[in-house]
Parts: structure tokens; C-alpha cells; sequence
């Protein structure tokens, strides 16, 4: 019974999808890894979570993307950057460069929310940039010259891609980029969760699993990642292989929790360039003018695409009478002032 | 206990003040933003203001509107402003709602609208507009409340806009003989709500 739920409940198209991404996952990491020949089996653990994170997210995503407003500008978006051409090719790097780089709409949003949304943000990119290749095999280090100036060799997907002294700057970020991270990662959550706690506004709306959870996980691999490099660099290895046992576990939950909760932002966020595109290029085109305040208020594509999407989602906001406008073809304020018109309609001018 | 009760607007009370709109600004999670919009609706012809806060719609059209998918019904049935990290101020809800309610800012990437107070109502407060609304056009109480206080009015929260039926969370105060708010969409070439108040007149009703 409950069986039969969960399978009429599934989106075929979206495992199809989450299949493919995957496997063709699983078959970048055998041929990165050179047929597990560069695999490390001690973060196994790692990449079997990885695989089901990528799973999740990809089917996450498919579903999303056949809700009707949401295919409709994902089908736009491109559709107006193949029209748009280069006039859309600088949008979209525009689109690029303040959205998801700068993400300065967060820093008009509050100073101290962007300081901490920044930190977590470059800590994370960071700590995934080292982590992934390290856990599929793709990268690794090999022995390289020895003498007075020792060398590594960086192999990535089992190419020799560069060789590092052993000793210097260059090296010792490498090595501890995880370590950079962290320190990126703890003082904004800190400040994040300063901010939950005391600004009332967001105490009243937070979700425990939506707003705190995610940013306790993170918090939790910053620091026993952290206690890790203590543990190894400073005490001998106490403790290590409980830590790294606690790590692991803080990690592999994250990866399971990041299709379900709010970590999933990070792959949705992108698609809103398409937005700013789709905004940006009708601008310039026919707008859409309110019959009853005379004034443009939407590009004439968006009115009229939401009226098919609203169709598609079984509204029908078209009029009951003929020759009367349809209800998205009024400015949010002209539906105001009828609003207020009708009731004064039904008052008879009065009130009691 | 569930500390919330419910909110009766009766917009031919509102006398304009905009006492509602300060007060709605100071809302911790309105953050200096008053989400309440103030209008009038002829002011050549009549002195009629409109309060319009959310009318936290059962199925609300901005949620299944948004791509996104930041916009968010709670089980109290207050439909919330966008989450912050999914907005991406595309204005589908904005265009959408038939309230004309969500106020959609580009430069934050943001939809903010009126939540009801949740910092408030949700710890069994009044929502700050209906605390200072000096006319009681902004009510928040309970139905033997507000049936005690205008015995010659009922609550409807059952509306229609061309076809589409709309019922909502926050009840207007309308006559008696009255079951849904009907809300007609102008004819092709007419001009302005002050032309729908003159068809009125010319129809032969009362009008203010």
C-alpha cells in the first residue's frame, strides 16, 4: 500500500535524470581515478554520499523545473539568449558577475548578513574545490623530485598537471586549503547564527531544520575538520581516528540533507540569471498598460506568459462578462482601487 | 493553544490616515518597510481610501505562481514574505495576485509583503495595523467579537475576479444580503476606477 504510494508519488523523469547524472558520476570517477587505481578507500564513504547527493539534487531539480512558471522562463531564458545574441551574451556575464560572484543584492540586504553569507559561501567553494577532486580519485599528489628542493606532483585525472616544491607558500596552501576554510566557514556561522538569535524579525519566521540545521552541519564539519589538523599538527594524533570518524559522519549527512533542505539553493540560484535576462531584454520591448491607471507596470511577454502559466496551474482569472479585460491585465494598484470600488459597490457608498 | 485569531477588514471605514501604513513599518519583520498600501481610489470624485494588507488566500495564486518556489503557506494559513534565499524578484507574484499585494524589490531580490505580523500574531499579539487603526476599518479578533461590534454586517472571505474563485484567510465586512465579494474587471476602453465609479452612478446606484 504505502509501496504503491511512493511509487504513483514518483517523478520517472526526474530518476531517469538523477540515474544518469548518477552514473555518469560514478563512470568520471573510474576514469579519473584511473580505474580506482588513484581511488582512496579510506573516503569511500565520501563518494558513495557524493553520488547520492548528486542523485537527489538532480532530481530535485527536474521536478522543479516542470513546475509550469518555472519551465516557462527556464524556456525563455534560453530562447532569449539564442534571440538576444551578444546584446544578451553581456547580460548574462552582467547577470554573472552581481548575482552569483559579487552577490551584492545580499549586501544591500545587510552588511553584517553579506560578511557572513560571503565567509560561508568562499569557505564552502573553497573546501568543495579540494574535497570532490581529493574524494573521486581525481587528484592527487605524487612524489617528485628529491634533493635539496623536494617536489610534489600534482596528478589530476591522471595527467601531471604542475610540480610544487614541497616547502613554501604555494604548497602549504594546497595543503591546508581545508584548514583556510574552516576558518572561513566558523566566523560566518558565528555571525550567522549571532544574527538568528538576536534580530527579532528572524526569530519569529526561522525553521529549525530550514535555518539552523543547516548551518549547525556546517559549523560541525568546520570544527571537527579543524580539531582534525589540531589533533594531527599539534598533538600527536589524540583522538584522531574518533575525529575523523565524527568528521565523516558530519559530512556524509550534510551531502544527504543538501537535496532536501536549504543547501539546495546553492544549484537553484544560478537559474535566476535566466530571470535577470528575460527581465533585462523586455525591458526595451512592449509593455503591458493598466486600464485603469493608464500606466505601463510589466513587459507585455510577462503578463502574457503568466496568463498561461496561471491556466496551466488551473487558475482562470478571465473575465465572466465579454469585452471586459482580463484580471492580469490590471496593474497590481488598478486591482487596488477596484477592489476598493466593489466594496464601495456593495456598501452603497456607506459604512457600518 | 493556537494564539491566532482572525482579521476583518471593512475597506469604507478607512478614513485615509495611513496611521496603519507608520505603525506596519515597525514590525520586526517588515524591517522599516510598511507592507500595508493606502490608496485612493478617486480622489477627484470621493474621499474612499483602500487599506489592502494580504488576504492570505487559501490557495494562494503568488505561491503556485512562483518559479522558485520561495513562497510559503504556513499551517496557520499566513502566507509569508519570500525566502530570502530563493527569491529571484522575477515579480510573478506581483503580477499574479489578485489583491495586487506583494511588493517585489529588484534591488535586494526580494518579495516582501504583509505576513500579518507573524512576530506578533504568532505570540498571540495584534497585528500593528489593526492596533492603531483609530476607525476599526483594520479589526483582528474573533468572529463573536466582530459580529458583537457590527451587528449589521457579516465576514465573507469568499471573492471572485472574472471566473476565478478566490477565498481567503482575512475576512471583509460586507451587508448582510451579501455571500462574496464580486470584483468586476473594467471594460475594454474604459478609462480609470473613477469612470467604473461614474458607471455606477449612471447605473442608478447610491455611490459616495
Amino acid at each position: 500500500m504505502l509501496a504503491n504510494f511512493w511509487l504513483r508519488a514518483l517523478h520517472w523523469g526526474a530518476v531517469r535524470n538523477g540515474a544518469i547524472g548518477t552514473a555518469l558520476l560514478a563512470l568520471l570517477i573510474v576514469v579519473g581515478s584511473r580505474n580506482l587505481q588513484d581511488f582512496d578507500w579510506a573516503l569511500a564513504g565520501y563518494a558513495f554520499a557524493s553520488l547520492f547527493a548528486v542523485f537527489g539534487i538532480i532530481y530535485r531539480y527536474s521536478v522543479w523545473l516542470t513546475k509550469p512558471p518555472t519551465r516557462k522562463y527556464w524556456r525563455r531564458g534560453w530562447e532569449l539568449l539564442w534571440q538576444g545574441k551578444s546584446t544578451a551574451l553581456v547580460l548574462l556575464s552582467r547577470a554573472i558577475v552581481s548575482r552569483l560572484v559579487l552577490q551584492n543584492f545580499i549586501l544591500r540586504r545587510g552588511t553584517v548578513r553579506y560578511i557572513a553569507h560571503m565567509l560561508i559561501l568562499s569557505g564552502c567553494a573553497l573546501a568543495a574545490a579540494v574535497t570532490f577532486p581529493l574524494v573521486f580519485g581525481w587528484l592527487h599528489f605524487e612524489q617528485g623530485a628529491l634533493g635539496p628542493d623536494p617536489t610534489y606532483e600534482v596528478v589530476f585525472f591522471g595527467m601531471k598537471v604542475q610540480e610544487i616544491p614541497l616547502q613554501g607558500v604555494f604548497s602549504w596552501a594546497i595543503f591546508h586549503a581545508l584548514i583556510i576554510s574552516s576558518f572561513l566557514v566558523i566566523p560566518g556561522v558565528a555571525i550567522a547564527l549571532f544574527r538568528r538569535m538576536t534580530d527579532h524579525g528572524e526569530i519569529a519566521i526561522q525553521r529549525f531544520t530550514q535555518d539552523l540545521m543547516p548551518l549547525i552541519l556546517l559549523f560541525a564539519i568546520a570544527f571537527s575538520g579543524l580539531l582534525l589538523w589540531v589533533s594531527y599538527e599539534f598533538l600527536d594524533g589524540y583522538f584522531y581516528s574518533v575525529l575523523a570518524q565524527f568528521h565523516a559522519i558530519t559530512v556524509i549527512g550534510t551531502l544527504l540533507y543538501m537535496p532536501f533542505g536549504k543547501l539546495f539553493h546553492i544549484f537553484q540560484r544560478p537559474a535566476s540569471i535566466g530571470v535577470a535576462l528575460y527581465k533585462a531584454l523586455n525591458a526595451a520591448k512592449e509593455q503591458a498598460v493598466c486600464p485603469v491607471t493608464h500606466q505601463p507596470f510589466a513587459p507585455k511577454m510577462q503578463t502574457e506568459d503568466l496568463k498561461g502559466v496561471l491556466s496551466e496551474l488551473r487558475f482562470d482569472y478571465s473575465p465572466d462578462q465579454p469585452g471586459r479585460c482580463h484580471w492580469n491585465e490590471i496593474s497590481p494598484k488598478g486591482r487596488r482601487l477596484l477592489i476598493g470600488a466593489a466594496h464601495s459597490r456593495v456598501r452603497k457608498g456607506a459604512f457600518d | 493553544m493556537n494564539p491566532f485569531k482572525d482579521f476583518f477588514i471593512d475597506f469604507q471605514r478607512c478614513i485615509g490616515c495611513k496611521a496603519c501604513m507608520a505603525a506596519c513599518a515597525e514590525c520586526d519583520t517588515h524591517r522599516g518597510t510598511p507592507m500595508i498600501q493606502v490608496e485612493q481610489v478617486d480622489p477627484a470624485r470621493s474621499p474612499q481610501t483602500v487599506p489592502m494588507v494580504c488576504m492570505h488566500c487559501k490557495n494562494p495564486t503568488c505561491a503556485n505562481s512562483c518559479p522558485a518556489d520561495a513562497i510559503k503557506k504556513d499551517e496557520n494559513g499566513i502566507v509569508h514574505s519570500s525566502l530570502k534565499p530563493r527569491c529571484i524578484a522575477c515579480r510573478n507574484c506581483e503580477l499574479s495576485c489578485p489583491f495586487g499585494v506583494p511588493i517585489v524589490k529588484d534591488d535586494i531580490q526580494l518579495m516582501q509583503k504583509c505576513d500579518m505580523c507573524f512576530d506578533r500574531t504568532s505570540v498571540g499579539k495584534k497585528p500593528m495595523c489593526a492596533t492603531v487603526c483609530p476607525t476599526g476599518a483594520l479589526f483582528y479578533g474573533t468572529h463573536e467579537e466582530i459580529q458583537q461590534l457590527r451587528p449589521n454586517s457579516k465576514p465573507v472571505n469568499r471573492w471572485r475576479f472574472g471566473k476565478q474563485k478566490v477565498e481567503t484567510r482575512v475576512y471583509v465586512m460586507v451587508p448582510h444580503d451579501v455571500d462574496e465579494m464580486v470584483v468586476d474587471s473594467p471594460e475594454f476602453g474604459q478609462t480609470g476606477a473613477g469612470s467604473i465609479l461614474d458607471s455606477e452612478r449612471d447605473s442608478g446606484r447610491e455611490f459616495l
